[in-house]
This record gives C-alpha cells, sequence and structure tokens, in this order.
C-alpha cells in the first residue's frame, strides 16, 4: 500500500519541480503601482497595457532568446512608499529581476533609493527599474543611478516642447500660468518661466498663481482672473478634477486662447471636456495615435480596443519599455545578468512602433524621444478616447526633444 | 468696478447653490435634531442619477426625474433606517448618517467607476448670456440662479402660507399635540426628509456639469454644508440663505484678488526681513489671499459660535 503513495508523491514532486523550472523561464516583471484606493483606476489601466504589450510585442514572437516569454507579476503599492518598499523586497525575493513603476515621482524617488542600495549590497541577486511616468527631474539628474531608466520624458523636457510651441506663436505676448500648490505645480511654473524667458522674453507672464490641490469647489474666481489678464495662453500642470473644473471653467466663463497642459486626456477627462475642449486644449506628450504613425501602430491599438473595450492605451511609452526590454535582454544574451541587460539598454536605438527613433541616453538613463504638442478634437481621429469620439491629434512634433539638455548626473557604471 | 459686478454675481451663483443644499439640510435638523452626514452624497446621487437619464431622456427630464428619487430614496432611508436608529439615541443617528455616507460613495465608484462623468450643459443653455467688460456670463448661470430662487419662494410659501406648512412648523416644536390631533407625525418627518434630500438632489442636477461629477464631489462640498448651516443658525431657512450668500461672495472675492499678506502687514508697520528663510513668519509673508480663500468661512464659522453660538438667525436654545 506504501508504494503507491510513495510513487504518487514523488511523481507529484517531480512534476512540480519541472513545473517550476518551467515558470523560471518566463522573464517575470514586477508591476508595482496603485491597483486599489483612489488612483486604482490610473494603476489597473496601466496594468492592462503591460499585460498587452508583453503579450502582442514580445510573447506572440517566441519571447526572448530561446522562448523565454515574459509575464506580468501585479504588486499593489496603494500609492504609499512605504508599500511599495515593502513590494519591492517581495518581488525581488521571488527572484523577478525586473521593476516597473510610473504612477507618482515620491513612489519612484522611494524606489530609486532602495533599488541602488539593494544592488549595492547584493551583487548577485541585482534588479533593474523601468519607471514608464514618473517625471520628475531629479531622477535623471541628482538622484540619478545606474539601475534607474526613465522612459517618459521628464516635466522640463515636456515644458521645453511646450513653450517651444508657444514661443513660435508670434500672436501669444501674454501667458497665465496656473497650478496646483504643491510640488509638481511648483515644478511646472518654474520651468514654464525659465524656458519662456530664454525662448520669448518679450512674452509677458501676466499670472502665475497656484491654487489649493483638490479643494477648489468652483474655478469660476480664477477664470475671471485669468479673462481679465488679457491672457493669450494659459499653462496648467493640473490633473484630475482639478483639471477639468480649471479647464471648463475658464472655457465657459469667456476664454478663447489655448491651454497648455500635462493630463487634460483619457480616464474620463475627454469624454467630459468633449465639444467644450474643441479648439482649446493643447496637450503634451510622447506616442502618436492620431493619425496613427504607421499600420502596426494601428494594429496594436485596434487589438488592444478589442480586448479592452473600455480602456485606451493612453500610456504609448509602455510599448516602448516591453520592445526595449525585450531588444536588450537578447542583445545582453541573458535575462538574469542584469548589468549586461542595462549595458545593452545605456545608448541604445529603438525604432518605437509609434514612429520616430528613441534613445536612452547614457549620461543619465533618460529616453530621448519624439514629443508631440497633441490637440484635443473629433476630426480626423481613428483612435478615440473614453470612447467619446474625441481624441487628441498631433499638430506639432519636436523630434528628439531636449537630445543635448544638460544634465547634473554622475552616472557610476559597472 | 466691472470685475466687482461680475463677482457678485458668480458669488451668487455659488451662494444660491450652496443654499439649495444647506436649506434641506437645516429642514432635517430642525424637525429631527439630526445632523445627516449622507446630506451630500444624496446631491452626488442627484447628480449621478441625472446624467445618467439625460443619457437616454436628455437633460430636462434627468432634472425632473433624478430630484425625484433622490427624494424617494431618502425617504426610505429615513423609513427604514433613521426611524429605527432614532429610539437609541442622536449618537447612533449620527453614525448611522456617516455610514450611509461612505456607503454610498463606495457604491457610486462600484456603479460608475472613479472617472469623471462627461455629465454637460443642454444644448439650449449652451451660450453667452452676457458680458461684462469681456468677462462673460453663461447662460447656465442665470439658469441656475432663477431654480434657485424659484426653489426659495417656494419653500418659503409652503412653509408660512399653506396648511402643509403649519403642521410642519407646528410639528417641529409640539410634535405629541399636532399628533394629538390627529396628523400622522412619523409620515410628516418622513415627508421632510425626503424633500431635504430631494432639494439636496436639485442641487447635484443643475451643479453637476458644472462644477464635475465625479465620486469626490460629496466629499469636496460636505463639510462646507455644515459651516453654512451653523453660521445661519441652526433650523432658520433664512439664515441659511443669508450664510450661503455670504459664503459664496466671501469664497469667490478671496480668490479673485491677489491680495498679499506682505502688502498688509507692510501697510501695518511691519518691516519685510531680508532674508525671509530665517524668518520668524516666513509662511505668513509670502502668503495670498486665494491660498487661504477655502478657510475663510472656518474662520467665520469659528468667530460666529464664539461671539453668537446660535448662529446669524438661530434662536437661543431655551
Amino acid at each position: 500500500m506504501r508504494n503507491p503513495i510513495k510513487l504518487g508523491l514523488s511523481a507529484a514532486l517531480a512534476m512540480a519541480v519541472s513545473a517550476s523550472a518551467l515558470f523560471a523561464e518566463n522573464v517575470k516583471i514586477a508591476f508595482i503601482d496603485p491597483l486599489s484606493g483612489p488612483f486604482a483606476a490610473t494603476g489597473t489601466n496601466g496594468l492592462n497595457q503591460f499585460r498587452f504589450a508583453t503579450d502582442e510585442l514580445v510573447n506572440k514572437d517566441g519571447g526572448v532568446l530561446d522562448g523565454q516569454m515574459f509575464e506580468m507579476v501585479a504588486f499593489d503599492n496603494k500609492i504609499s512608499p512605504k508599500e511599495s518598499l515593502i513590494q519591492l523586497q517581495v518581488a525581488i525575493d521571488q527572484g523577478i529581476r525586473y521593476i516597473a513603476q510610473g504612477n507618482s515621482s515620491g513612489v519612484a524617488n522611494a524606489l530609486t533609493d532602495a533599488i541602488n542600495k539593494h544592488n549595492r549590497r547584493n551583487p548577485d541577486d541585482r534588479v533593474l527599474f523601468l519607471n514608464y511616468a514618473a517625471v520628475d527631474p531629479a531622477l535623471t539628474n541628482d538622484k540619478c543611478n545606474f539601475w534607474h531608466f526613465r522612459f517618459d520624458a521628464n516635466a522640463d523636457i515636456k515644458m521645453d516642447a511646450l513653450t517651444d510651441s508657444i514661443a513660435a506663436n508670434d500672436d501669444i505676448k501674454k501667458v497665465y500660468i496656473i497650478g496646483q500648490d504643491y510640488s509638481f505645480g511648483k515644478a511646472v511654473a518654474a520651468a514654464a518661466t525659465r524656458f519662456l524667458g530664454e525662448k520669448r522674453p518679450d512674452i509677458e507672464i501676466v499670472g502665475n498663481e497656484l491654487h489649493p490641490i483638490g479643494k477648489v469647489k468652483d474655478f469660476t474666481p480664477y477664470s475671471r482672473k485669468i479673462v481679465s489678464s488679457g491672457a493669450q495662453a494659459v499653462i496648467t500642470g493640473n490633473w484630475g478634477a482639478d483639471m477639468l473644473g480649471l479647464g471648463k471653467s475658464i472655457i465657459e466663463n469667456g476664454y478663447s486662447g489655448p491651454i497648455y497642459t500635462y493630463y487634460a486626456a483619457a480616464d474620463g477627462i475627454t469624454a467630459a471636456f468633449g465639444e467644450t475642449g474643441d479648439g482649446s486644449l493643447r496637450l503634451v506628450g510622447e506616442g502618436q495615435l492620431n493619425p496613427p504613425s504607421n499600420d502596426r501602430a494601428a494594429a496594436y491599438v485596434e487589438a488592444f480596443k478589442a480586448k479592452y473595450p473600455n480602456g485606451d492605451v493612453s500610456q504609448a511609452r509602455i510599448a516602448n519599455v516591453i520592445e526595449m526590454l525585450a531588444k536588450a535582454i537578447d542583445e545582453a544574451g541573458s535575462a538574469d545578468d542584469v548589468v549586461a541587460v542595462a549595458n545593452a539598454l545605456r545608448g541604445m536605438e529603438h525604432e518605437s512602433i509609434w514612429g520616430g527613433t528613441l534613445m536612452m541616453r547614457p549620461q543619465d538613463h533618460q529616453l530621448i524621444q519624439d514629443v508631440h504638442i497633441h490637440a484635443h478634437t473629433n476630426e480626423d481621429v481613428t483612435f478615440d478616447y473614453d470612447n467619446s469620439g474625441y481624441g487628441v491629434k498631433v499638430i506639432k512634433t519636436v523630434e528628439m526633444a531636449a537630445l543635448d539638455s544638460p544634465t547634473t548626473c554622475e552616472m557610476k557604471t559597472y | 468696478m466691472d470685475l466687482i459686478l461680475v463677482n457678485l454675481i458668480d458669488g451668487l451663483v455659488t451662494g444660491l447653490l450652496l443654499f439649495m443644499l444647506s436649506a434641506g439640510l437645516t429642514l432635517i435638523f430642525s424637525m429631527m435634531g439630526v445632523l445627516n452626514f449622507a446630506h451630500a452624497s444624496f446631491y452626488m446621487l442627484g447628480a449621478y442619477f441625472a446624467y445618467q437619464i439625460s443619457l437616454a431622456m436628455g437633460f430636462w427630464m434627468g432634472l425632473l426625474l433624478a430630484p425625484i428619487i433622490v427624494g424617494i430614496m431618502g425617504a426610505g432611508v429615513e423609513r427604514y433606517g433613521l426611524r429605527r436608529v432614532h429610539q437609541y439615541g442622536h449618537v447612533p443617528e449620527l453614525i448611522f448618517t456617516f455610514g450611509l455616507a461612505l456607503l454610498i460613495e463606495e457604491l457610486v465608484q462600484f456603479i460608475w467607476g472613479k472617472n469623471q462623468m462627461p455629465y454637460a450643459i443642454p444644448e439650449v443653455l449652451q451660450f453667452t448670456a452676457f458680458s461684462i467688460a469681456g468677462n462673460s456670463i453663461p447662460a447656465y448661470k442665470i439658469f441656475m440662479i432663477f431654480i434657485s430662487i424659484a426653489i426659495f419662494i417656494a419653500l418659503l410659501y409652503i412653509l408660512t402660507r399653506t396648511r402643509v406648512g403649519m403642521i410642519i412648523q407646528a410639528a417641529l416644536s409640539y410634535p405629541k399635540t399636532v399628533e394629538a390631533l390627529g396628523h400622522n407625525v412619523p409620515l410628516i418627518f418622513m415627508g421632510v426628509f425626503g424633500v431635504g434630500t430631494a432639494l439636496a438632489g436639485v442641487a447635484g442636477v443643475i451643479a453637476g456639469p458644472v462644477l464635475g461629477t465625479f465620486p469626490g464631489m460629496a466629499f469636496v462640498l460636505g463639510s462646507i454644508v455644515f459651516v453654512t448651516i451653523v453660521i445661519g443658525g441652526l433650523g432658520s431657512l433664512w439664515g441659511a440663505l443669508v450664510a450661503s450668500l455670504l459664503i459664496g461672495w466671501i469664497t469667490t472675492f478671496a480668490a479673485s484678488y491677489n491680495i498679499r499678506f506682505e502688502d498688509i502687514l507692510t501697510g501695518i508697520g511691519f518691516i519685510r526681513p531680508e532674508n525671509l528663510d530665517e524668518a520668524l513668519l516666513r509662511d505668513l509673508w509670502t502668503l495670498t489671499m486665494p491660498q487661504i480663500g477655502p478657510i475663510l468661512p472656518y474662520i467665520l464659522m469659528v468667530l460666529i459660535l464664539v461671539f453668537r453660538p446660535y448662529g446669524l438667525f438661530g434662536k437661543r436654545d431655551a
């Protein structure tokens, strides 16, 4: 009686071992972002885009190296830096070597420090940090390290592109800057003042103010000030309800010029603006959806919409992260040797699915890419947001934005 | 001078909106002695229901139906929730409404998600009514003013000129006597609660398109409504009106003028320190009026509580 049991047990064990060996073949990427709480919608949407990108861009074509598949492993950080560090440790303990995160520069700052420290102490167990959305310029300047790669254009690069667009318009003589009263709003205001001063010293900044974040019920008084200041352009870094409230209010109360923004699309905002934002909203960002840059990009977005009818490809750079990582792993010849992968990523040039060339600048690990100014519109929109018929269309492109912008990064290489 | 006029109109809109919310709350409080923490949640429900109805039947049906649905829900909450909790005293009642507020917010997020809803102003009202020195006053704002004033007049008429109003007022002070005269006092309470929440619903319906329809909208307005009824005097309809307008104008004017504290301080004789980083009152020197605008109503409330604890129009507690 004992023997069959023993046999069964050992067979099960053998299967378990071989199964786990099979799983170990997968290249796992930890996704550490909010999947619950007030920012869950953003995090979940990002995770969907990552899952889709790994399947569509890597796994469908047979994976990397000799058939290793990419696998996203989700960790909920509740957008707290403390929770993120715990989840990072869990991910490392599970043998994961690639960490993707993007929501909140506060979290990114905590993660980059922790990963730097971990890699110094555990040379056999190092991990890479793929930052796909945290845009605090400090991450690729004073706080840069070898293990951190940023795939989004940072706040300064985006403002550089925005102010290029403003500077090119000779009709604009007066600009109003308004933002949320915290570090990001202040950074946007400072960058806007600096770049405008360099590019168009004749432009007068007729207003530069911060409003309490998330507390303003009605933006009408602010719009009155903007209208009566005679501003011909408004710059704001507002996001979420503050973006919608400010934008709608200034349009409804008689302002007719362009509003230059960072975050006025997708996640319900495009639908809520609808017709109101037409002709006013100008967004800076990477990734070209309208018109689609090529058939491959169009097919990619269509396939995504087929799988997630209520989602949007709102973070085009996620596809870049996955493609460049796959390429780097193939070049390095190993997914476990992250130093080799990192060195392959450094200075890598890559043709983006969204058109244009990407270059991972070796000095600071900031991805240099085309940055576009988009207009909110329903004309010639192949791919809308929020199923609203409205989307964003590229109206101006800054190629390889900020290619030779200065950085204070002193990179230690391996 | 022109801007003052524009701000007066903007403040009036904000104030009247606040009045619609606080009128219901203060009515409910004066009748039942319950501070309904979920009141702003009914405001949110009004906006969401109206949005949903407007998708199928247009804005005007939403304006008509959503407050009725919210009112019926409110009456249901009173009949099957508050009335049962009432016998255990005021604290369980407070906790009940507090829990209800959290529940409604979660429910709204569950059904509609966390994103902003594209709830828009009806097309017939999408034009500029008139402009004052380049500042356009949207027609929708004028519409909001008319709706609010109509509701105030209707409420005042019902409460002071009709039989129903007389019974309600009597039931406020002498529920036992009113009951002895053969009136159904619990039914009156239920009705008042329903009407109060329906008023919040109306406010939601007309505020949703301009202030945004999102799961946090109840939270944003929640505390200011209480401030309004405390300033106005608990239970007083006139008090609620005056306090609402006062708060509307204070916040509008505070946000409109970039008065810097530096100017005020130097004006009264202080000298600005050379190096602000080491100054004792560093933050005070750099403060501007719009930054503290949102807390001015709270300061006013504290002052009112100190000098006139029963509010502007409240009756002194016996």
